[in-house]
């Protein structure tokens, strides 16, 4: 029995109810318990800052697009490498980091789990091959249904039940964790470089709209009794003026679930805008924040934008063809059959540009307005606002209203007109920002009773501590060591063992992927259904059998099983 | 036994609707399977044991002497160069480019004398692509540039293009349009509705008249383009623009021929172009079946396709220098451990001379022209018949090989591993 006991901690769990109190962690085997015996290992964490293992709860960082990303960009892979030392391989990339990049710098900063905000499930033994090769995190994947054609037909015929079983049995064989809308039925028309703008277009040949879509994959997502809501990726991404979109959307969203949102809407900055064109862009967050704040079913995620380099990608094709038109860099789309899209180019946030300096606000204040922590999760929708290792410079800025007033200076001069962020005097506390780091994301996710985001008896022992005494230290003034402090933590502990220490990675890992299995009658499974399997014989490129992705790709699953409520 | 839905591991269209009938350990029947299919899977002669070469003549070793042989001329080398890994699984790969950065060696495929100038100038100007699947069911018209289908990817026609009917094309062969470019009129150019017929080296040039073209530029256009005439690439271009939506393929004859990835970049600028108007993608026609999957491999491993230099202790990429051809002509490698390729019959003379003077080893089923270069060989199971393992389509879809009967070879990861845990073994960590 391996047994760690950590003393003299200063220990945030939010939920467990601890808001910050001196405390010592008992670990053994993995998990954490009352109490260790007197031959247990000892971290003497010297008063600092301990929290749950850190969640990111909307990352791109495997499989075939985030891969592509790497592909088509030697200038970012030569922009951030390290040598092989010690148990560590070599990483390459400053934006889209190489696999163990990625593992290893989450890990240093004391995340622990990480969700994958998009997989095609056509290509989704891609995005478990690279999980595997991201030995630091447990994983689990988003996978795509916006432009699902099988979806789309039972939305035509007003069929949540078949709906939920297309999400059943794909979500089975592509071993996915959660449905993924992005730019919902727009993916579909841009097949024919099309889109749609608004909730209420109709996509061609479908003739179904992304409200229907959407309204129709909530209640499809909880007939199944999925542990995480719909993750929408709103339509009309990017778009100035596109906050209306965004309410619009928000105001249908019934509330069907107890514990947790029923749709979570993912990088809110960039569903925002407000004007109607470039030039007069502005900030939208107080309507949206407002709409959140009233709507307890909602949860939202930031996707924070800084300034400096970083590559986009998403499942959003036609909003990723807008981008090149305005950059006119390079671009790239990969459109999956039957399934969805995406696209891919590299980007530069400015501080000169105003539209950049107002979506840098946007996303701030978003996360400033939004009265409840739990429902807005820190994220830069990684890397499309911004890399992960940006993390600690946005909490330094969330916690201290004297850093944002120092970057204003540097901002385009005019930006102060366009966005309210510097009339917000809000700085968030350490509470607040263990809640949107690790416990709102393991709540919206369903995730805290397989032992995640928490350190109560039975969990999962994934700990970070960091080298902040909160008991010492005035974020608001100290600022920079708040930003160091995030960076890189003193240990990093993954399943009871020390993982990384003081950014040094120290154990090779070995990670688990976690996935949904619905349990649905035996009349709602597709297996056999001849529409179903009509569509792998006629459209798709890949035979049924060949499908779905084997347990040999899952070395360490944890399938979390529901029962349907059908 | 007939096994179902087998994956064809020959080129790269992975092909996965062969029915496969197995005798014990041989295949004695395919069906739906190319010509190309069924010999790799019927005409199957194996090297039956490692060889070493030994003065004249070739002695057999045991497996344990040839992997611990291999380990120590990996070790002993200053500068070794592990090449190929495009015929064998994701795994294999993988366990090759660890060994890659554990020996501080250089790592390439055979992306080096293929599309490697196509990755080059993706890495420019990026890739408008798509699955495979969206060109079948959607696309109205098709362009084969600089390659012939017919004879390099025999199904390519009929599983996604040509005669393929999908969702929005009910009897594809008359509703859609395929135009075939090229220097020779090849077989595919037979049965095209268009051929265009250019002069060799001529393609940057014709790509760049269709852009202007596409940019409405139409009076700028001479009355010849390399060998085509304005009358003909008006229409060609009308017809690219009247799409509703295109896919363009290419092939060798824009990557290997005058203007190489210039060519590409070329391509893929009229593909973004084409886009201000209606849909169209454009997709490399990959050669081996999992080449797609090394450049996959290498690229989330190390951050690069292809031709990635650990001598350093980084990863270092810089094609012209970094790639095989060029090392070996520079006569800068000590040693060379080839995997699932055959760079004796694919590599200029010199470098071929090169791999013969330093101590070479081939992991491969069969014997080829790089076994006459080779001082030792190791057989292995062939994926896709007797070993099984992921493999990259060339539009970028996964698909599990399958293993349709346990012969007596171990599989490259087998051995590979044993070569990585023995050169583990003497590096340790650090």
């Amino acid at each position: 029995m391996a047994e760690l006991l950590i003393r003299n901690a200063f220990v945030i769990d939010p939920l467990s109810g601890i808001r910050g109190e001196i405390k010592d962690i008992a670990i053994r085997d993995g998990k954490i318990v009352e109490d260790t015996g007197a031959n247990a290992e000892v971290i003497d964490a010297q008063g600092c800052l301990t929290l749950p293992g850190g969640i990111d709860s909307h990352s791109h960082v495997c499989g075939t697009k985030v891969n592509f990303g790497r592909y088509m960009s030697p200038e970012d892979m030569r922009a951030g490498r390290t040598s092989r030392k010690g148990v560590m391989h070599v990483t390459s990339g400053y934006s889209v980091p190489t696999t163990f990049g990625n593992s290893y710098r989450y890990s240093t900063m004391g995340y622990t789990t990480v969700l994958e905000g998009a997989m095609a499930p056509l290509e989704a033994r891609h995005t478990h091959e690279e999980f595997t090769a991201t030995p630091h995190q447990d994983m689990l994947a988003n996978t795509l249904f916006d432009g699902n054609w099988s979806v789309m037909e039972a939305v035509r015929d007003k069929d949540v039940k078949r709906a939920a079983a297309v999400v059943a049995w794909t979500l089975a064989a592509v071993k996915g964790f959660a449905i993924k809308l992005t730019n919902p039925g727009g993916t579909e028309a841009w097949g024919f470089g099309k889109d749609v703008h608004s909730i209420h277009d109709t996509v061609p040949h479908f003739g179904v709209t992304p409200a229907e879509i959407i309204d129709t994959m909530i209640r499809a997502n909880e007939i199944l009794n999925l542990p995480h809501s719909v993750h929408l990726h709103c339509n009309n991404l990017g778009v100035p003026g596109n906050y209306q979109t965004t309410l619009e959307t928000i105001e249908r969203v019934p509330d069907l679930h107890a514990r947790r949102q029923t749709l979570y809407l993912t990088h809110a900055q960039f569903h925002s805008y407000g004007g109607s064109t470039w030039k007069d862009i502005s900030s939208k967050s107080e309507d949206i924040a407002r709409m959140v704040n009233a709507r307890p079913q909602v949860a939202i995620d930031m996707g924070q934008v800084m300034f400096g380099r970083t590559t986009t990608m998403t499942a959003d094709g036609p909003m990723e063809f807008k981008l090149y038109m305005l950059h006119q860099n390079k671009w790239s789309n990969h459109d999956v059959e039957l399934e969805t899209g995406s696209g891919i180019i590299p980007v530069f946030y400015s501080r000169k540009s105003l539209v950049n300096c107002v979506m840098w606000a946007i996303g701030l204040e978003l996360a400033l307005l939004t009265r409840d922590p739990w429902q807005c999760m820190l994220s830069t929708d990684n890397p499309n606002g911004a890399p992960f290792i940006k993390y600690p410079e946005i909490i330094a800025l969330l916690m201290s209203r004297r850093f944002r007033d120092r970057e204003s200076e540097l901002l385009e001069p005019r930006t102060g007109h366009y966005v309210p962020l510097f009339a917000i005097d809000r700085e968030l506390d350490w509470y607040e920002i263990a809640v949107m780091t690790r416990a709102a994301q393991a709540k919206a996710l369903g995730i805290t009773s397989i032992g995640k985001g928490h350190l109560s008896p039975g969990a999962e022992a994934d700990i970070a501590i960091y080298p902040l005494k909160p008991q010492e230290i005035d974020p608001s003034a100290e600022y920079k060591q708040v930003m160091a402090g995030f960076g890189k933590t003193r240990y990093t502990i993954k399943r009871g063992r020390v993982v990384s220490r003081d950014g040094e990675v120290v154990v090779e890992g070995a990670n688990s992927t976690i996935w949904t299995k619905a349990r649905i009658p035996p009349e709602l499974d597709l297996s056999s259904d001849p529409e179903f399997v009509k569509k792998f014989e006629q459209y798709y490129t890949v035979r049924m059998s060949n499908y779905p992705v084997q347990d040999v790709y899952l070395p360490r699953g944890v399938c979390i099983g529901t029962e349907a409520s059908l | 036994m007939k096994v179902e839905d087998v994956v064809c591991p020959f080129c790269g269209c992975l092909c996965d609707d062969l029915v496969v009938e197995v005798e014990g350990t041989r295949v004695v029947s395919v069906e739906n399977g190319c010509t190309l299919a069924n010999e790799k899977f019927l005409g199957d002669n194996r090297l039956t044991s490692p060889i070493r070469r030994a003065g004249g003549a070739w002695q057999q070793v045991s497996y344990e002497e040839a992997i611990e042989e291999t380990a120590a001329i990996l070790l002993d080398a200053d500068r070794p160069l592990l090449y190929g890994w495009s015929g064998t699984h994701g795994e294999a790969q993988s366990i090759g480019v660890h060994l890659g950065e554990l020996l501080g060696a250089l790592i390439d495929n055979t992306s080096t004398v293929c599309h490697g100038p196509s990755i080059m100038a993706i890495q420019e100007v990026g890739h408008p692509g798509c699955t495979l699947g969206q060109v079948k069911n959607r696309a109205d018209v098709v362009v084969y540039w600089g390659t012939n289908p017919i004879d390099a990817h025999p199904r390519h026609m009929s599983r996604y293009t040509t005669f393929a009917d999908g969702f929005f094309l009910t009897d594809a062969f008359l509703e859609r349009k395929v135009i075939v470019v090229d220097v020779r009129k090849s077989e595919s150019a037979n049965i095209a509705d268009e051929f265009v017929k250019i002069e060799p080296g001529g393609d940057y040039a014709v790509l760049a008249a269709l852009r202007a073209i596409v940019r409405g530029k139409r009076s700028l256009i001479p009355s010849f383009v390399s060998g085509v005439s304005r009358e003909q690439l008006f229409r060609v271009a009308d017809t690219l623009l009247g799409a509703k939506f295109g896919a363009i393929f290419f092939g060798l004859g824009l990557t290997m021929s005058r203007g190489r990835y210039k060519n590409v970049r070329n391509a893929i600028e009229l593909t973004a172009e084409l886009n201000r108007h209606t849909k169209w993608t454009i997709s490399p026609m990959r050669g081996h079946w999992n080449v797609y999957g090394s450049n996959e491999v290498f690229t989330w491993i190390s951050g690069y396709p292809y031709a990635v230099d650990f001598a350093r202790g980084i990863a270092f990429y810089n094609p012209g220098e970094t790639t095989s051809v060029d090392v070996l002509r520079r006569g800068e490698c000590d040693a060379c451990l080839v995997v699932a390729s055959d760079p004796g019959a694919h590599f200029p003379r010199a470098c071929a001379e090169h791999l013969a003077r330093i101590p070479t080893v081939q992991i491969d089923p069969h014997v080829n022209a790089t076994t006459h270069l080779a001082r030792l060989q190791i057989p292995v199971a062939v994926t896709g018949i007797d070993a099984e393992g992921t493999a990259y389509r060339m539009d970028g879809v996964p698909i599990r090989t399958r293993k349709l009967f346990t012969g007596r070879y171990p599989s490259d990861t087998d051995v590979l591993m044993k070569i990585y845990d023995r050169v583990k073994e003497e590096k340790g960590h650090g």
